[in-house]
């Protein structure tokens, strides 16, 4: 007969559960609200989510460090605080985008509002655990919630990009599935800190390299689809195309901090247990990730397709960070992200407002290049405003981009890699052409047609966060100092 | 007010914010005015400025981010005092004689960052700071080409951007290794350039990190070979783009090798002597030759210009205090010429629209005054003595005679070169009869560009019989760079090459 199961309520530490069951918790009172009254404004929605959200980052924040619970698959450490951190905050300054003067289907739905929050959870989950099935939960949900939600908007190429990203994203779970597999068999283990434990005891058998070897490039062909790496990025600008603007940015950032956390857990590991052909595998997959990013975004006709490929080529250039595996290093992904937020919201969110129910510039493109010539004629305010958080994204100090890069790329002289800060400034030399590309088009050239229609979304709430993103973009200075400081502390608290 | 510094860097940046609010019609007396409030401000700098110290006056320090060793730091030695002062003066003047029409509010809340970022980039201490400004800098030059230019001003503006962008770049490695050094040796991380020149580097790294810090002055220079963004520059961008462009930014690249290279580096310095001399030589000589061939007044000056910041690199790398301060004045002599002439250029351009020589010819029958002073500033760009352009050569050549009489030899030819292109262009435009009836008709200079140019005339005569209280400061500050770069210096060939005024010496000693 088997033993009866005794859990004391103590040793579960519901609490470390709390940040992600107030988001879920959340999305099914919006779904309930529904119910009761079909009638309720978006307007309603989006200040819920947003209020579920600000109760989620005070449950996060309030998080003791280094901690674990239900059952140890949950863990609280630096890191997982931090990222979590980082998620609510870009979903609160995502949310609002919503509130469009214009009427958009998906945002008529309250469901479109509940996925987002379910979103928001499996990410959180993703982040907070060590656990190979628990991340691969959390990855589910949050991932199958994306899906829908970039369905919901509701146009041909919209449907092609969640399908492409379902089935690509489908194909990439099957690889962690596999990978997983092959670590449990390789340690008996799920959990990170055991297969730590047993892997460190038995590096020296024979051939034990070579399922390690296979274990790590199942995940990391994983990791690579989701970080959109190269070879694995070519869904992403197709994505990005057919998306809407709020959720192609909101897909640049959140995602990928996620995800970041996921490879640093996993490969940070196999790197402490000093097996260098890994650190090889990150180091070659950045540099080409950023330079062929960097060279595709060259010849891309459409504003939207660039922005992708400038953020498949910062994310190259995070990831080389995630390679250095020094304290510094991992702060400067997260301090990165934190910085490159508010500039890839704030361009985000331009394209958003200039987004058109049809396409009057060209037959093939939502944005093309020719739709914002001569915007300093029209509407010079959002000119300076478009050109700040480009020279932003090209490192131009003092935006906060730039402070992001040199704090990466001092992380890698640091850690000896010299050569590598140097092909960073290269290929932030490339990207500063694409970047131009486009103020060269806002203020050297003459308007194509007489566009009075330009900022065709325009509305109050979405002025409020255009200017939260610049004012943050300009003023990054000011607080990077406490901002890199409490990261720093984290992070080396979690013991990275 | 010891917060000098901080006004003179923002001055006119919020003045540019508070532009926006001024009416179009109103934008060019607004610029003016705070042009010439600008340049009060940095007159004062200089009565309050004391001319016996040697050291950095008015320092200023706030952290900014402290974890990273980035701080707010400002201050000003006999080196860039005179710069910044140059700086504010040829924006004024520069503003004074603008002939745009279109967007003039545009151009000149332009202008006014663009005057915030060059000041800053001289009073800058600490290397994040002065990386800022300097890259902040393209930016408004960007869109002056880009926006004023002529045909080709989009291509000119975009190479001129991502060529000195990327040099940069490299130059903005190359002080993140510095830093992680002064970290390694000290446990704090600094980018202070006053920390920095205690570091005493090993040469290896010294040649190293100098490459880096080259590929980011020299193409701001710019020196041959990188200097084919800046014909494009200036053969498109509008008279005021020139202007600026000639007189101050290109100033940029050579203050950063004073200022960083050489105090820095001074061993690999010294083994950079020749190399650096040797393409200072070809650029001298080359570019000479080519504005020779040239039909275009703007491209003889623009490449004439290129001609003499060869000079200037000479000077530099003469390490004596001839040298070298002959280079700083160098550079004044040359931002107030060779904006002068850019100006000059720029009036008979607002009045045929051509800048061809073959177009032009008697024009000093037509436009007396106006050929007056481009002959005076003809004359102080070849270097005639009694004009500014005679002091800083004449120096240069003296203190590199002293490395290398050959080489020296060959630089001084410039003198002769430069004489023959540009007298031939004098001959060309403004002797002979009058041969275009369309020249018949042409108007001497307005009072208003009468008066922009005068107080350029009287500097260049000024500073050329009488450039003592210039001289002074430049060259108490250099003399205290010297003695530094000698007892840093470790291989003792740069100990040798080094030349440290006696007076300095003994003055060392009694301390």
């Amino acid at each position: 007969m088997l033993e009866p199961i005794k859990v004391s309520l103590e040793s579960l530490n519901l609490i470390t559960l709390a940040p992600m069951l107030i988001a879920i918790a959340g999305g099914l009172v919006i779904l309930v609200l529904d119910l009761i009254n079909e009638k309720l404004d978006k307007s309603l929605y989006v200040m819920l989510t947003i209020l579920i959200l600000i109760v989620d980052f005070g449950a996060t924040i309030g998080l003791n460090v280094n901690e674990r619970g239900f059952f140890d698959v949950m863990l609280i450490d630096g890191i997982s605080i931090i990222s979590q951190l980082l998620i609510i905050v870009a979903s609160i300054l995502f949310t609002p985008l919503a509130l469009t003067s214009k009427r958009f289907h998906e945002y008529s739905y309250p469901e479109f509002f509940a996925l987002f929050l379910f979103m928001v959870a499996g990410f959180q989950f993703m982040v907070a655990s060590d656990n190979l099935i628990l991340i691969f939960v959390g990855l589910e949900t949050a991932s199958l919630s994306l899906y829908t939600l970039i369905a919901l908007h509701n146009r041909s190429n919209s449907y092609e990009a969640a399908v492409k990203y379902f089935t690509m994203g489908a194909l990439a779970a099957g690889f962690f599935a596999m990978g997983s597999a092959v670590v449990y068999a390789l340690t008996g283990s799920i959990e990170l800190y055991q297969v730590a434990q047993v892997l460190s005891t038995r590096l020296g058998e024979p051939g034990i390299m070579a399922a390690i070897f296979g274990s790590s490039v199942l995940l990391m062909v994983t990791l690579a689809f989701k970080l959109s790496l190269f070879p694995f990025h070519t869904w992403a600008p197709d994505v990005y195309e057919g998306a809407s603007a709020p959720l192609a940015g909101y897909m640049s950032i959140v995602p990928k901090i996620a995800s970041f956390v996921v490879a640093i857990r996993i490969f940070g590991m196999y790197l402490d247990l000093g097996i260098e052909w890994v650190r090889v595998m990150i180091l070659i997959l950045a540099v080409i990730t950023m330079t062929v990013a960097n060279l595709m975004a060259l010849v891309q006709e459409d504003v939207k397709r660039m922005l992708a490929y400038s953020s498949i080529s910062h994310a190259g250039f995070i990831m080389a960070a995630m390679a250095l595996d020094t304290t510094e290093g991992t702060t400067s992904i997260f301090f990165y992200y934190g910085l490159f937020m508010f500039t890839n919201l704030g361009a985000f969110a331009m394209l958003w407002i200039s987004r058109h129910k049809v396409r009057r510039f060209n037959a093939r493109f939502d944005h093309p290049y020719e739709k914002f010539a001569g915007l300093i004629q029209i509407m010079p305010m959002g000119a300076v405003i478009m050109a700040l958080f480009m020279l932003s994204l090209a490192g131009v100090p003092p935006f906060s981009v730039f402070w992001g890069k040199i704090y990466v790329m001092q992380a890698a002289v640091n850690a000896g890699y010299v050569w590598l800060a140097i092909v960073m400034g290269l290929n932030s030399a490339i990207a500063a052409y694409y970047y131009l590309k486009l103020i060269v088009y806002m203020f050297l050239k003459d308007p194509v047609k007489d566009v009075d229609v330009v900022y065709y979304n325009l509305s109050r709430p979405l002025m409020a966060v255009i200017g939260l993103a610049a004012v943050a973009t300009i003023a990054a200075i000011f607080y990077a100092q406490p901002l890199v400081s409490y990261l720093y502390y984290m992070i080396s608290a979690s013991g990275y | 007010m010891d917060n000098i510094l901080s006004v003179l860097v923002f001055f006119p940046a919020i003045a540019g914010l508070l532009g926006f609010v001024v009416d179009k019609k109103s934008a060019r007396a607004y610029g003016i005015t705070v042009a010439a409030i600008e340049f009060l401000l940095s007159l004062w700098l200089w009565f309050s400025f004391d001319t016996a110290n040697a050291g950095m006056q008015f320092v200023e320090m706030i952290p900014l981010i402290p974890d990273f060793g980035v701080n707010y730091y400002l201050g000003v030695d006999g080196i860039s005092l005179f710069i910044i002062i140059m700086a504010t003066l040829m924006t004024l003047i520069g503003m004074m004689s603008m002939s745009i029409e279109t967007d003039v509010k545009n151009m000149i809340i332009t202008l006014l960052f663009l005057e915030m970022t060059m000041v800053g980039v001289f009073v800058a201490l600490d290397a994040i700071i002065f990386y800022l400004f300097w890259e902040l800098s393209l930016v408004p030059m960007l869109y002056i080409i880009g926006a004023w230019g002529g045909p080709l001003r989009v291509y000119a503006s975009i190479k001129f951007f991502l060529y000195t962008f990327m040099g940069s770049l490299i130059m903005l490695v190359g002080m993140l290794f510095v830093a992680y050094v002064y970290h390694n040796l000290t446990g704090v991380w600094s980018f202070a350039i006053t920390d920095w020149y205690a570091l005493v580097l090993p040469v290896d790294y010294q040649l190293w990190l100098f490459m880096a810090f080259f590929l980011g002055f020299a193409i701001k220079v710019p020196m041959f070979p990188f200097h084919t963004w800046l014909p494009y520059a200036h053969g498109q961008a509008p008279t005021i783009g020139s202007v600026i462009l000639a007189a101050v930014l290109l100033k940029m690249g050579t203050y950063g090798f004073v200022r960083f290279s050489l105090p820095m580096f001074p061993d690999a310095s010294v083994m950079m002597i020749t190399p650096i001399a040797v393409l200072s030589i070809i650029m001298v000589i080359y570019t000479a030759m080519v504005a020779y061939a040239q039909k275009d007044m703007k491209q003889v000056i623009a490449y004439s210009s290129v001609s003499h910041m060869g000079i200037i690199m000479i000077g530099i790398f003469a390490m004596n205090a001839e040298g070298i301060g002959g280079s700083v004045f160098q550079m004044l002599s040359h931002g107030i010429v060779s904006g002068a002439l850019f100006m000059l250029v720029g009036i008979i351009y607002d009045r045929r629209h051509t800048k061809l020589m073959s177009e032009f010819g008697g024009l000093a029958a037509v436009m007396p005054k106006y050929a007056v002073i481009f002959g005076i500033m003809l004359m102080a760009s070849v270097g005639l003595p009694l004009t500014i352009g005679f002091v800083g050569e004449f120096l240069v050549l003296l203190g590199f005679y002293e490395v290398s009489p050959i080489m020296t030899i060959l630089a001084g030819t410039s003198i002769i070169i430069g004489a023959v292109y540009m007298l031939s262009v004098f001959k060309k435009s403004f002797f002979g009869p009058v041969t275009n009836e369309e020249n018949k008709k042409l108007k001497d200079l307005t009072p208003r560009e009468t008066w922009s140019l005068v107080p350029l005339v009287a500097i260049v005569i000024w500073l050329g019989v009488y450039p003592k209280p210039v001289l002074d400061p430049i060259n108490k500050s250099v003399n205290a760079m010297l003695v530094f770069m000698e007892e840093k210096a470790i291989t003792a060939e740069a100990k040798e090459i080094i030349k440290v005024p006696q007076s300095v010496t003994k003055a060392g000693e009694v301390k």
